[in-house]
């Protein structure tokens, strides 16, 4: 039986699908850290993202802060985590979360700050106050950018949670760290895949989910949906 | 009532804006402020709305300090027109020019009415309702500018330069509706234009403004033609102060003269008379019921011929009381008379203009 047989085979078995360790199972935890991370990204990001977007004060600090976050390796955040704090879900969790702020953050200063200066003028000068023009008009016009930059976030994520498999908790990382120490290749070659897979799903399904958020009136030119933008950043 | 009161406006760096201005723009009166880049004519309407807050001295609205209101709420009852006009791109024009009324807590039937009343007045034919700012030509925002502006009837309105933006036969077109609408709305206006022309044509009262916001003169229209206070006045109104005054003039304010006039039943002899009487070798021939047939040139009429039976030359062009001194000017060098001919709305005449009339208002 050669490779690509024996990684047909395993996917072929259902014992490799069910039970606690099963794919099935190992995808929902997947999943489920890649939320956490992201409800914590975002949480962190787009609200820091709006301020810094709409006050126009530390610009500088956030964009370089966040340049710095994608210079610094997921694995490197991770250890350091662990270091600190050890075995367990906090770690993991954090390396994830600070992974998925840079893209939100970015994309939201640089969606808020493309706002036409006279748009935002008028918007004042009609009687919105600092507040409404935030809700009214920046975040309607930057959303299509604040999304790709939190879909970009997502997708990193859902990528990236096969690191904590090294700090001891599941998801599809466990069948790449297990395969590994015990040489099952096959099963590190189709917890691969399914990583892949699972991050393109994700792609795809976020993209139209994109669509769906930018508002009608700024949908010419941009039929694919998503908005223009630093190409280190878009999805 | 607009009063600004010893106002002036220093910016961080140093320059100064404004200083010391002291101005009142009368209520229901539309008052331009024109001068050339960096005299601060947008800084001053920018003080109204408390989008720039004065360095020193108070900026009233019918006596009470701008500085003591809220700004959102103290703009919502100032309409503000940019020449960008910064529409909003994600609402379509209804929603854009309905923004005010909402954030007032208008509800949405009256809303939607009055923004259907809006387009109607402002020129927008309901279907362009449902658009986007950016499916609209230049001319159509402009006027989306003014009727979100307009939504929820302010008393006082700011315009800077809000018809720089579109070509000179769109510009021209807006600026004589706008004067129509507020022919009829009588608001209290703010127009900044560096366009002289603009400011005389949209102006009941024109501020010149010079470097670091001072005013060189603040008069009517006609009174800075005619008595430019300074050089600067002078030189910023340009070349033709005479015409561009005569075409602030109307007809109906100069006494037309009686003119040579025949009917078209007298006879030459007596053509020849009335000519001799007024100077000219030429006739006006009107009806017996007063309605104006044309001239006759005394060259061109036999002896003993009716005048009716001659060849009746009719005037190219004619003027009524509404027109301007300039259009009865363009009528005389038009004719071979050298006169214009004032009719009234019936075609029944009503006198002559000669050049003299014309020339002793330009002097």
């Amino acid at each position: 039986m050669d490779f690509v047989q024996q990684v047909a085979a395993w996917f072929a078995d259902p014992a490799n699908w069910t039970g606690p360790s099963g794919a099935l199972a190992r995808i929902g935890e997947h999943l489920w850290y890649a939320f956490l991370a992201v409800l914590g990204s975002v949480a962190i990001a787009l609200p820091l993202g709006l301020w810094v977007g709409h006050s126009g004060r530390g610009t500088a600090v956030a964009v370089n802060l966040a340049n710095f976050g994608r210079a610094v390796p997921s694995i490197g955040i991770l250890t350091i985590a662990f270091t600190a704090l050890g075995f367990g879900f906090l770690p993991g969790w954090i390396a994830l979360t600070a992974l998925g702020l840079v893209p939100i953050v970015t994309n939201t200063i640089v969606g808020i700050q493309t706002v036409d200066r006279d748009v935002r003028e008028a918007a004042e000068g009609i009687g919105l106050t600092g507040r409404q023009v935030l809700t009214e008009v920046e975040i309607p016009v930057a959303l299509p950018l604040i999304m790709a930059g939190i879909r970009t976030s997502i997708v990193q994520i859902v990528s990236t949670v096969t690191l904590v498999a090294v700090v001891a908790l599941g998801g599809l990382g466990r069948f790449l760290v297990d395969g590994l120490r015990t040489q099952q290749y096959p099963e590190v070659v189709a917890g691969a895949l399914l990583v892949a897979l699972l991050a393109l799903l994700t792609e795809t399904a976020l993209g139209a989910v994109q669509r769906a958020a930018t508002p009608r009136g700024l949908r010419r030119d941009r039929s694919a949906g998503v908005a223009p933008g630093p190409p280190a950043v878009t999805g | 009532m607009i009063t600004f009161d010893a106002v002036s406006k220093r910016f961080p760096d140093g320059t100064s804006a404004v200083s010391d201005l002291t101005l009142e723009v009368p209520g229901g009166e539309v008052v331009v402020l024109v001068g050339p880049s960096g005299s601060g004519k947008t800084t001053i309407m920018r003080m109204v709305n408390r989008m720039i807050p004065p360095t020193s001295g108070r900026v009233l609205i019918d006596g009470q300090d701008v500085a003591n209101r809220d700004p959102a709420q103290l703009r919502r009852g100032i309409g503000y027109v940019i020449q960008q006009i910064g529409l909003f791109p994600h609402r379509t024009v209804a929603d854009n020019i309905g923004t005010v009324a909402r954030l007032e807590g208008w509800d949405r039937p009256r809303i939607a009415a009055r923004v259907a009343q809006l387009m109607d007045v402002i020129g927008l034919p309901a279907p362009l309702a449902d658009r986007y700012p950016h499916q609209l030509s230049g001319g159509q925002r402009q006027r989306v500018g003014v009727a979100r502006a307009l939504a929820v009837d302010p008393p006082i309105m700011l315009m800077d330069e809000p018809f720089g933006a579109v070509d000179p036969i769109v510009r021209t077109r807006l600026q004589d509706e706008f004067l129509r609408l507020q022919a009829e709305v009588r608001k209290t206006i703010v127009f900044v234009t560096h366009d002289i022309d603009e400011a005389i044509k949209m102006g009941d009262r024109i501020a010149i403004l010079s470097n670091g916001g001072k005013v060189e003169q603040y008069a009517p229209p006609r009174e800075l033609l005619s008595d430019p206070a300074n050089d600067f006045v002078a030189e910023f109104l340009g070349e033709e102060r005479g015409l561009k005054r005569l075409a602030l003039i109307p007809v109906s304010e100069v006494a037309a003269e009686p003119g040579p006039v025949v009917r078209p039943d007298d006879h030459a002899r007596r053509a020849e008379q009335v000519a001799g009487a007024h100077g000219t070798d030429w006739v006006v021939v009107v009806a017996g019921d007063g309605r104006l047939q044309g001239w006759v040139s005394l060259h061109e009429l036999e002896p003993g011929q009716v005048v009716g039976d001659a060849r009746v030359r009719p005037f190219a062009l004619s003027v009524r009381a509404s027109d301007s001194l300039r259009a009865a000017l363009n009528a005389m060098v038009t004719s071979r008379t050298g006169v214009a001919v004032r009719v009234s709305g019936e075609d029944r005449y009503e006198g002559i203009l000669t050049q003299e009339i014309v020339s002793k208002e330009i002097r």
